[in-house]
């Protein structure tokens, strides 16, 4: 019941003639053109991954296991927000802030990973300059972490208001809000996982 | 209009429950793992593209619509993600299409 009031508060700081709060039609959106930024990423990286006239190439140099292990850990790190963002709303604070923070804990993890995979990867000979497949491959995948990298800032922050002035659950649309950029973050990688790593690191998608 | 009429307001109309969402968080995983396991398949290696695809569709459909809470919300937010991603889709092919992917 708390629960409905406090979802009501929140609705009446944002009405309008939609009817919809403002904040999170502006999300969705910015998550709607986001796709595009990513589509002309996904899109170059699958025209150029098999152009290079040098190597290293895609399947000699991408490790699955590696990749796989920092999938599980992003896909992790969204149960924990979904989670967090229950506690909030439930009004279980100290809840709240231990799943907020494991999420923010594990976006970290995920970062650890992709920075141990582009120093292998320099290390083995292949940079941006290298070829285009390098080229491509940091631009998507660094963009991505870029983006993870935001959202972890995002997600301290919100942990440091709680910890401050604390989030009541009529405030919980801030949390949610992280929380979809979050999940956003997540699905692109799921399509990267799939497209570059996957579909790349077998030995017929290359062409050179 | 009361502002009980809201249409996104929605924290206690069938969103799933903690146990829930933990139990989409295994099925998450678990597909993973099995994309992971039929990439050393060999003898699935001339399918690989439409398992992975398709395993990678489930997979994304799932957190949009439970984790994002998609299915539960008003459907212009859906409409605003899925134009958005329609159009990222039409870019990736009219770009493969142009430059002689196919």
């Amino acid at each position: 019941m708390q629960h409905t009031e406090a979802s009501e508060q929140q609705n009446t700081d944002h009405a309008n003639t939609t009817k919809l709060n403002m904040r999170k039609l502006l999300m969705w959106v910015f998550l709607g053109s986001d796709c595009l930024f990513f589509g002309a990423f996904i899109a170059t990286y699958m025209l150029y991954r098999n152009s290079s006239l040098v190597g290293p190439y895609p399947q000699e140099i991408l490790s699955i296991p590696v990749t796989s292990a920092s999938t599980f850990i992003l896909l992790t790190s969204s149960l924990a927000m979904v989670l967090a963002l229950t506690a909030f709303q439930r009004g279980n604070t100290s809840a709240a802030r231990f799943w907020l923070f494991s999420t923010a804990f594990l976006g970290c993890t995920f970062l650890g990973f992709q920075v141990f995979e582009f120093y292998t990867f320099v290390e083995e000979g292949l940079t941006p300059q290298t070829n285009l497949f390098g080229a491509t491959f940091f631009t998507l995948t660094g963009f991505h972490g870029f983006h993870v990298m935001l959202g972890v800032i995002w997600l301290f922050s919100l942990l440091g208001v709680s910890m401050t002035r604390g989030i009541p659950a009529e405030k919980s649309l801030d949390v949610e809000l992280a929380g979809l950029y979050w999940h956003f973050v997540d699905i692109v990688w799921i399509v990267i996982f799939t497209v570059v790593y996957l579909l790349s690191s077998l030995p017929s998608a290359s062409s050179h | 209009m009361s502002t009980s009429e809201n249409v996104d307001s929605h924290h206690d109309s069938g969103h799933p429950t903690a146990k829930q969402y933990v139990l989409i968080g295994i099925i998450l995983t678990l597909i993973t793992m099995l994309e992971v396991a039929v990439f050393y398949v060999e003898a699935l290696r001339s399918v690989f593209a439409v398992i992975f695809l398709g395993l990678s569709a489930v997979k994304f459909a799932i957190v949009a619509f439970y984790y994002m809470h998609l299915k539960f919300d008003h459907t212009l937010f859906s409409a605003f993600f899925f134009v958005g991603l329609f159009l990222a889709g039409s870019i990736v092919m009219a770009l493969m299409a142009i430059l002689g992917a196919f």
